[in-house]
């Protein structure tokens, strides 16, 4: 901003009129920028096509859906639905810890202000892989690479739960109080005490609710990449949908509700207890 | 215009941190408030805006009592006192007008603050204050972007926009180099001489307090152990206030 313009603000707040600065100075930038946004919204907009008759039609479907949730059958498939909720807390539970631990290395190795270049795009690369493809396109690879069943299923999360808890890992070590940094290099510390000392610390609370809400994410995402073959309650949840078998559906989905209610709470108390 | 009776603090764990404060202070009247850390000087203020709610004793402006004020009074009261901090705790990434702007947040309405639709007596004013700090050249500048002593100048002008009646100012020099200490010091006393403004002063630095202010309180554990003229902050007093120290002598390595 030049010099004169800042004269002339000052000279009309003088006379009692103000605006803050725009975010973008130029005028016709601003205005051709907005222009397009509004344009796209109205394009958009335009070129979604509704069929009035299929949304009537199923809305009596998707209410027979909802409406099987009153009567939800727990006991005909006990077993599938007990066996199910197993594996998939058995996967949900080991892939965390997995993804975890190795989110660890890989989010110290993505923070600029840790590591050098080479060790920094590496680690941002793996970051990105994994955040490029949903779960279901990895699950697929992995079904394809393991087979049908829980291993897959467990691979997959624990490389979703490797991008993601390493970027936000990243992230928030990039945002530590330098001076700490600082305070303890001067020491003359190695590399790893000064992660210990300086680092470690001030993401715990971070990397603690993380891994907890990652592992209801997990949850959630076994029920769905077992519709792939992945194993765990997905698979349970699919067969009794082909089958038409809401009551079934229902009890399932009222289950994986409670359980991440569980984890909702569950990581509340322990988020509070590390802080 | 302020009085306070008997006000006392103690918090969760039992500790007292005011035990059975009274002063008064007048219109116009500038206190500096000294004590080693801990001594409940921030509490002490803190206290009279209700930032802190005091456990025991009265805090009275112009008559009324802060302590039992709620809600829309409570905000009403706390327009009349203006606050100056420690750390300036300007919001880093509004411009410098929005920051002295936003001491004016009590007297317009939450749609007229979140368009920034000021009204021109008060756009006037903000100016002017700038002026008076000599910062008015810098109105649309970063918050971030000021050093330390430009940072507390923003901070006066953000109190004073609101037109208090009292200032409550905490460690105002603590985190400047001595020189734009006592720059900040004679711009506060100036300006409350102008405006006939009162002012509670925390301060650590007992000869910046001699050289400015009328009016010494000293705070030793939450209590009030001295009250009165700077020239008579003797060395008995002084040790009675932080404890033995060679006061006069300089410093031996």
């Amino acid at each position: 901003m030049t010099e004169s313009n800042t004269s002339l603000r000052l000279s009309h707040a003088r006379q009692g009129v103000w605006k803050p600065l725009p975010a973008i100075t130029q005028r016709w930038k601003r205005l051709s920028l907005n222009l397009a946004v509004l344009l796209y919204l109205l394009l958009a907009t335009s070129s979604i096509e509704v069929n009035w008759a299929r949304v009537s039609q199923g809305m009596e479907r998707g209410i027979a859906f909802i409406a099987s949730f009153a009567r939800p059958d727990f006991l005909s498939r006990l077993d599938e639905i007990g066996l199910g909720l197993l594996e998939s807390l058995t996967m949900t539970f080991v892939a965390t810890v997995i993804g975890t631990l190795l989110a660890i290395p890989v989010g110290l190795g993505a923070a600029s202000n840790m590591s050098p270049t080479p060790v920094y795009l590496f680690c941002r690369g793996v970051i990105t892989i994994s955040r490029t493809f949903q779960e279901i396109i990895i699950a697929i690879l992995f079904v394809t690479m393991f087979g049908f069943g829980p291993l897959a299923g467990v691979m997959t999360l624990a490389f979703a739960t490797l991008g993601f808890t390493a970027k936000l890992l990243a992230e928030d070590i990039e945002d530590v109080r330098k001076d700490a940094l600082e305070a303890v290099k001067a020491t003359g510390a190695g590399w790893l005490q000064w992660v210990n000392y300086a680092v470690q610390p001030q993401v715990m609370p971070r990397l603690i609710g993380l891994s907890m809400y990652r592992l209801d994410i997990n949850f959630r995402e076994s029920a769905v990449i077992g519709i792939v073959g992945a194993g765990g309650i997905g698979a349970t949840l699919n067969t009794s949908i082909n089958r038409y078998d809401y009551d079934t559906s229902a009890a399932i989905l009222i289950l994986i509700i409670i359980i991440v209610l569980f984890s909702e709470y569950l990581s509340g108390h322990i988020r509070r207890w590390t802080a | 215009m302020l009085e306070l009776k008997r006000v006392s603090k103690s918090y969760a764990g039992g500790e007292l941190a005011l035990n059975d404060v009274s002063f008064n202070v007048s219109a116009g009247e500038v206190v500096a408030l000294i004590g080693p850390s801990g001594a409940g000087k921030s509490t002490l203020i803190r206290c009279i805006n209700q930032l802190v709610q005091p456990t025991g004793g009265e805090v009275l402006l112009g008559g009324i009592r802060l302590d039992q004020l709620k809600g829309r009074k409570l905000r009403m009261a706390r327009r009349q006192i203006g606050m100056i901090f420690q750390n300036y705790a300007l919001v880093e990434r509004l411009s410098v007008m929005e920051n002295v702007l936003s001491g004016r947040l009590a007297y317009v309405g939450f749609w007229q603050s979140l368009l920034r639709r000021y009204p021109p007596d008060d756009i006037r004013y903000a100016v002017d204050l700038l002026d008076r700090v000599g910062l008015s050249s810098m109105l649309d500048k970063r918050a971030d972007a000021l050093s330390g002593g430009q940072k507390q100048r923003v901070g006066i002008a953000r109190a004073l926009i609101q037109r208090p009646d009292l200032l409550l100012v905490d460690e105002p020099t603590a985190s400047l180099d001595p020189k734009s200490s006592r720059q900040i010091m004679r711009l506060l006393c100036e300006l409350c001489r102008e405006q006939n403004l009162a002012a509670i002063i925390n301060i650590h630095d007992v000869a910046l307090a001699r050289q400015f202010v009328s009016r010494v309180i000293g705070l030793q554990q939450g209590r009030v152990v001295f009250d009165g003229r700077p020239d008579d902050l003797s060395e008995t007093v002084l040790t009675e206030i932080y404890g033995m120290e060679d006061w006069q002598e300089p410093v031996h390595d």
